[in-house]
């Protein structure tokens, strides 16, 4: 990982012993802003999504209602009733259950072993522990107040460490909550899942809760691509863009 | 620079465009074919041939019990047998067994019975919960003896759904699943016509196409060619999974 390093001895493993200690800077310069799992995933996930919302607008306009609980059928006994998705937005772009029930399916598991990969990948390089999970000293409300200043003058790179604290926020939320919630509310629905998960489903308020879960979850993702796609744009596009899609150094 | 980048970007979006569009062209068939099989093997390793849905207590049955696809078959046959009260009715087993058989819906009601409360899941979104009475299959497919060449249970129908016979089929797996069964009775009162009088499927692991409605005859085949447009079911013709665990 660490090719020419120039204090290390040609014979010592690089790095042995020194787990807790933070890269030497010469490490730090000659590894890309964004490593070559991340940009691969970043890609392949932002695909999947693009496929998975679309054939999922397909598949909520044949039951336009959403529900709390174990059931529910009549508009009635629904908390909203959501909306019509034109065919522009849905895939397949016309009405058709069927095969936007394959498009879903199908892509979910790219989707699933995506998301798979690309934690087991932070786990071992450490890209959560080092750049994404929040201190605890980063929950302190002046630092926070002045993060927020920060992000109102449009000053977006923080002091030390890669993200700033809403950063941080976002892309631990997206992680540890939204990517994997969408898996498991989509396990939650499938009736040959409920022998297995029945626990799971229950602790989700039965399966008509985990599908309005799966549908906020859903929604809540793409506010946060929305937003996400804004800051790369008021905080220089090109170069966001280039380093994810050639890593580039720091 | 941004030169490459656009190239790579546009190599990209080309790639995507590409794949989706021959995943489209060939139906995406084997793709989505492959993906469904992965589901059926992921949800079969992780339950136990018999492991049961979750069953739920009288409280939670829903007040009304929605129909879907067909609720009242147009058959003046049909008509005819629902006011007689379906005595006329007759359920036939045959195709790969050892001894055909044909039940009277009475026949059915005096078989031993198993009543479970479940959620009925519908492939648009929906559920309702209703309490279902009727003999396992496995108990009729055991008295007509499997031919050891069986491999699927097709169920034949008498409705007609735009002008196509309503027919569904699911593996042996399912079949001798505890709580799959010949539901005669919703809710402790015959079937009502909407929900598939006399006599209906209950396939509980499954989504709600599979439970054929308007039950007249148990077929046990070696292959689902052949059978209405060969793809198992009515839905499944018209391009809905077989397999509808998910």
């Amino acid at each position: 990982m660490t090719p020419g390093t120039n204090t290390a001895s040609a014979e010592a493993p690089l790095e042995t012993h020194r787990k807790d200690t933070p890269p030497r800077a010469s490490a730090e310069d000659a590894r890309p802003r964004h490593r070559l799992s991340t940009r691969l995933w970043h890609w392949m996930n932002f695909g999947c999504l693009v496929i998975l919302f679309m054939s999922g607008l397909n598949i909520s306009n044949a039951h336009p209602w959403l529900y709390w609980g174990d059931a529910g059928f009549l508009p009635e006994e629904a908390w909203i009733s959501v909306m019509r998705f034109p065919g522009w937005a849905t895939i397949p772009d016309y009405y058709s259950l069927a095969p936007a029930r394959d498009w879903h399916l199908s892509t979910a598991w790219l989707y699933a072993i995506g998301l798979l990969f690309i934690w087991i990948s932070m786990l071992i390089n450490r890209h959560f522990r080092r750049d994404i999970a929040i201190r605890r000293r980063e929950w302190n409300w002046t630092a926070i107040k002045e993060d927020v200043r920060n992000h109102l003058r449009f000053k977006f790179d923080p002091e030390e460490g890669k993200y700033n604290f809403f950063q941080k926020l976002s892309y631990g939320l997206v992680y540890v909550i939204l990517l994997p919630l969408m898996i498991f509310t989509g396990m939650a629905i499938s009736p040959g899942w409920e022998p297995t998960l029945g626990w799971m489903i229950e602790l989700m308020g039965g399966r008509q809760s985990a599908r309005s879960l799966h549908f906020l979850a859903a929604w809540a993702l793409f506010a946060f691509f929305v937003l996400h796609v804004a800051l790369v744009f008021v905080s220089g596009p090109l170069g966001q863009l280039r380093s994810m899609i050639l890593g580039d150094r720091k | 620079m941004s030169l490459h980048r656009r190239n790579m970007l546009l190599a990209m979006g080309a790639a995507m465009v590409g794949a989706c569009s021959k995943v489209a062209d060939s139906g995406g068939s084997s793709v989505f074919d492959a993906a469904e099989d992965l589901h059926r093997k992921a949800q079969q390793l992780f339950r136990s041939r018999t492991a049961l849905v979750k069953e739920y207590s009288p409280a939670d049955i829903s007040p009304f019990f929605r129909g879907n696809g067909t609720t009242q078959p147009d058959q003046a046959s049909y008509a005819l047998s629902a006011a007689n009260g379906f005595a006329d009715w007759r359920l036939t087993v045959g195709g790969l067994v050892d001894n055909p058989l044909s039940f009277s819906v009475d026949n059915i009601r005096r078989l031993p019975q198993r009543t479970q409360i479940t959620r009925h899941d519908c492939v648009e979104g929906w559920s309702a919960i209703g309490q279902w009475t009727g003999p396992r299959l496995s108990l009729i497919l055991d008295a007509a003896g499997l031919q050891n060449s069986a491999r699927f249970i097709v169920f034949r129908c008498a409705d007609e759904l735009n002008g196509s016979a309503y027919y569904e089929s699911i593996d042996l797996l399912d079949a001798y699943h505890p709580q799959t069964i010949i539901a005669h009775q919703l809710n402790g009162e015959p079937l009502p016509v909407r929900n598939g009088a006399p006599l209906r499927m209950r396939i509980e692991r499954q989504l709600g196409y599979k439970h054929a409605k308007y039950l007249t005859g148990i077929e046990a085949v070696a292959s689902l060619d052949g059978i209405g447009g060969g793809e198992g079911g009515y839905w499944e013709d018209r391009g809905y999974q077989w397999y509808a665990g998910i």
